[in-house]
């Protein structure tokens, strides 16, 4: 779906953010994982042609983005930003959820259709005439993922959702991802909470220092320690916790720990 | 000693039609590392502002009951006369800069030079915080163009350098990747070591129970528990307070293991590690 090929990137001259990226995306979910500063935030806002690229391509469904405005690639590709208060533009939770599918012309009825849709699977839609800006943190965060589900993209990408989440407002994500990748999207994740990517994702890529230092199923990567250790992510902690008890195979959830720990004893 | 003490504490928003904090009742000690927790909505960060004086002297609303930090009651103080004392450090760091200053190193001497702290003093604590939360290499870029998670570590230190004797944080560490809030982590506890009173509202419930002396658990604007991690990730009724305990304490509830001699579960990675291990703990 998207092809990446030889991209490089940087805000100023002294400091490349980005170099010599080759990555392929299918339809499988994906998390991208990597300290701050790594290059995660870029690469998508490339992207999403929000930066244009120093070097390299970016391909989606074919279609060099280059080519492209941000504005003909919003019908394609759709973006949730990590701090809500970069997106939310309009008086009303409706219009807010409204604003996207209009701006790429849907018609008024459908738009509005998609969005009350989007709403209720955020459990947004008994606010309909609020303002956007007296919802709280957690509130903002899942109005903006609905303003971008609303618009029904085939790329969806989140960048830090489960941000000031609780449990519930976590479960709520988990189910709008399915959701999504039930309907055959590419869902794909920017973010620090290991656990969630665990249970959620496929396929885990890790960027360290603008480069993509592992990219595999997400057992695969979170089974490679010594990598891990030099991005400066951890393993989830149950993963960690198997490990320590040392089970041979790399554990990502609970009801796999259990299961594994029934034909298993340590060693003494 | 005694440094909060919380007294039947109601608190109603302007225009809202429920409280926000119902009758809340609890104290903490000099040097405590406190954590608060709760769904979304509990109350988490109006309890913060309470301590603070945000609540009721910037909102406004409907107050009752008794704050009183370190001697001053809340509600007969300025939020000047408290800023002294209680320092917090927002939820969303975007909320907290001040948007009067072009450079970051300006930006953490702002809250010193209103207390008016000398000159040279304004330095080295700015250039003391700026090593404890490792952003010297951002110091003279404008506080907007930092990243979610250099925002949030100078709005830590911007707080941490007006030396408050009691810490508020809501979340510090949301933008921060884990290494990050590990770090971060570190450094509020080794403030704590030195007596700072540091009262912490999170979702992580991992880093509650490694870093929190005592964890209070709020629901619908009530106090439902204030006691150890231990005895608070090991209640049953966890989960219908819209909270899930560690993963270490989820795994050893599912397999039935306690910490020996007690009626707790692990609440830590080593905690869980040694009962699993079978050698007690």
């Amino acid at each position: 779906m998207i092809k990446i090929a030889n991209l490089s990137f940087s805000y100023n001259k002294e400091t490349r953010v980005l170099s010599g990226i080759n990555l392929e995306f299918d339809r499988r979910s994906t998390a991208i994982i990597g300290q701050n500063g790594a290059g995660k935030t870029t690469l998508v806002k490339l992207m999403k042609g929000l930066l244009k690229a120093d070097e390299g391509k970016i391909l989606i469904h074919e279609h060099d983005v280059s080519g492209k405005t941000a504005a003909q690639l919003a019908r394609t590709i759709g973006l949730v930003f990590q701090n809500p208060n970069d997106q939310i533009f309009k008086r009303t939770v409706l219009d807010e959820v409204m604003f996207g599918p209009l701006n790429i012309k849907m018609d008024k009825q459908t738009a509005k259709e998609k969005a009350i849709e989007a709403l209720k699977m955020v459990e947004l839609d008994d606010k309909l005439e609020m303002n956007p800006h007296d919802l709280s943190l957690s509130e903002k965060k899942l109005l903006c993922i609905a303003s971008v589900v609303a618009m029904d993209t085939d790329i969806i990408i989140f960048d830090e959702p489960t941000i000031a989440q609780d449990h519930g407002g976590k479960e709520k994500i988990r189910q709008i991802i399915q959701a999504l990748k039930d309907k055959n999207k590419l869902v794909m994740t920017i973010i620090h909470d290991m656990d969630f990517v665990a249970e959620n994702f496929e396929r885990t890529i890790v960027f360290n220092d603008g480069q993509v230092l592992l990219d595999g199923e997400t057992r695969d990567v979170f089974s490679q320690k010594e990598l891990l250790k030099t991005a400066c992510v951890e393993a989830p902690g149950i993963t960690k916790l198997a490990e320590r008890l040392g089970f041979k195979d790399t554990v990502l959830t609970v009801d796999e720990f259990i299961n594994m720990k029934k034909t298993y004893s340590p060693p003494q | 000693m005694k440094k909060i003490i919380v007294e039947g504490l109601k608190y109603k928003y302007p225009l809202a039609d429920s409280l926000a904090l119902n009758d809340v009742t609890f104290d903490i000690k000099q040097g405590e590392f406190i954590g608060i927790i709760g769904k979304n909505l509990a109350g988490k960060s109006t309890l913060c502002q309470a301590l603070v004086g945000l609540v009721p002297h910037f909102y406004k609303g409907a107050y009752g009951g008794k704050v009183i930090v370190d001697g001053l009651e809340v509600k007969n103080h300025s939020i000047a006369d408290l800023s002294l004392k209680v320092g917090m450090v927002f939820q969303n760091p975007f909320t907290q800069v001040t948007g009067s200053k072009t450079t970051v190193y300006e930006e953490i001497a702002f809250g010193l030079e209103n207390i008016g702290i000398p000159r040279t003093e304004i330095i080295e604590r700015i250039d003391s915080v700026l090593d404890l939360l490792n952003i010297e290499q951002v110091k003279d870029h404008n506080p907007f163009d930092l990243s979610g998670g250099q925002m949030q570590r100078m709005a830590i230190a911007s707080i941490i350098a007006m030396k408050p004797d009691i810490l508020v944080l809501d979340e510090p560490t949301s933008q921060l990747d884990p290494a990050g809030s590990e770090e971060v982590f570190q450094a509020i506890q080794s403030l704590s070591k030195q007596g700072i009173t540091v009262i912490l509202a999170e979702h992580k419930m991992e880093k509650i129970a490694q870093y929190c002396d005592r964890v209070l658990l709020l629901n619908n604007g009530k106090v439902v528990d204030f006691d150890t991690p231990g005895k608070i990730f090991s209640r049953e009724d966890l989960e219908g307070y819209g909270l899930t305990a560690p993963v270490y304490t989820r795994v050893c509830k599912a397999l039935g293991v306690k910490k020996a001699g007690t009626d707790e579960y692990p609440v830590t990675l080593e905690e869980a590690e040694r009962v699993l291990r079978g050698d007690g703990a």
